[in-house]
């Protein structure tokens, strides 16, 4: 165990920012939805890096609950974007703006 | 051998995020969180979490990714997208600031407070027995009650998902039409 946390935790960070970013700059919606899963990959490690850290199982029995809930958005979310790509062909972010003011 | 575990997951980690941000192509993107998420997983092996990697290698990397493949195909969006093309101006300079101002606080964070946490509040990570079972043994007594809500989240979103992607019986969208 010669890794300390603090470097998976730094790693972590960098993922989490990176998902960040991307969610910000592209515009193509499974994409930012890929983007999302990169952010849920980032705060999974951190989560499995505080349960080695504090010697705690909590930690993994709530990365559990986070791929569970994961799941279950990706599957809810590619039926939205299904249904939105059903309406108009290229569906950007930009382009789902009919409840713009 | 640790250290070079942990460089060696944590490049491929990095390479795969920046490689699905950067991929003007769909399918290259899936492909490349595909590396993001076994890097990760050898990270969870790396720090005694067996059996999250194994799930995190079967659901992501197999189910959730095949899904996103999935209706990347189905959807015939398989296809280069124009990513010079900027309709907002100074979106992504201010994405890239934000971005970095999110990371610089971070590590500012990380170096002037750390939370002190209770050790093995529960159940202690290490010690005798397998992984796995020390996990089912917090998850079926512990967090019984938060397992089960997730059988009915799943059910939800099962019905969710067949809600929304179902076509209508007269043809048309349902709902609003779109301008």
């Amino acid at each position: 165990m010669s890794v300390p946390g603090a470097w998976y935790l730094g790693l972590a960070a960098m993922l989490f920012t990176i998902g960040g970013v991307g969610l910000l700059i592209r515009r193509n919606v499974l994409i930012m939805f890929m983007c999302v899963e990169l952010m849920l990959n980032a705060v999974n490690l951190t989560f499995v890096t505080f349960a080695r850290m504090l010697n705690d199982i909590g930690g993994q029995v709530v990365v559990f609950f986070v791929l569970v809930v994961a799941a279950a958005e990706v599957v809810v979310g590619l039926a939205i974007i299904v249904s939105i790509f059903r309406r108009r062909a290229d569906a950007t972010a930009d382009d789902i703006s009919l409840l713009r003011g | 051998m640790d250290w070079v575990v942990f460089v060696v997951a944590g490049v491929a980690v990095l390479a795969g995020a920046l490689g699905v941000i950067l991929a003007t192509h769909p399918v290259h993107s899936a492909l490349m969180l595909v590396l993001t998420l076994f890097g990760v997983a050898v990270l969870f092996v790396a720090q005694q979490a067996h059996f999250l990697a194994a799930v995190q290698v079967i659901v992501y990397a197999g189910a959730i990714v095949v899904l996103f493949l999935f209706v990347i195909m189905l959807l015939g969006v398989d296809r280069s997208e124009n990513v010079t093309a900027d309709p907002l101006p100074g979106q992504r300079p201010i994405a890239f600031l934000a971005g970095l101002g999110l990371i610089v606080a971070i590590f500012l964070l990380s170096r002037t407070a750390w939370v002190s946490g209770a050790e093995s509040v529960a159940g202690a990570a290490d010690g005798p027995g397998s992984n796995i079972e020390k996990l089912a043994g917090s998850l079926f007594t512990r967090y019984l009650l938060a397992f089960e809500m997730t059988s009915v989240l799943l059910v939800i979103a099962v019905v969710g998902a067949v809600v929304l992607a179902r076509h209508s019986p007269s043809g048309g969208v349902r709902g609003s039409e779109d301008t």
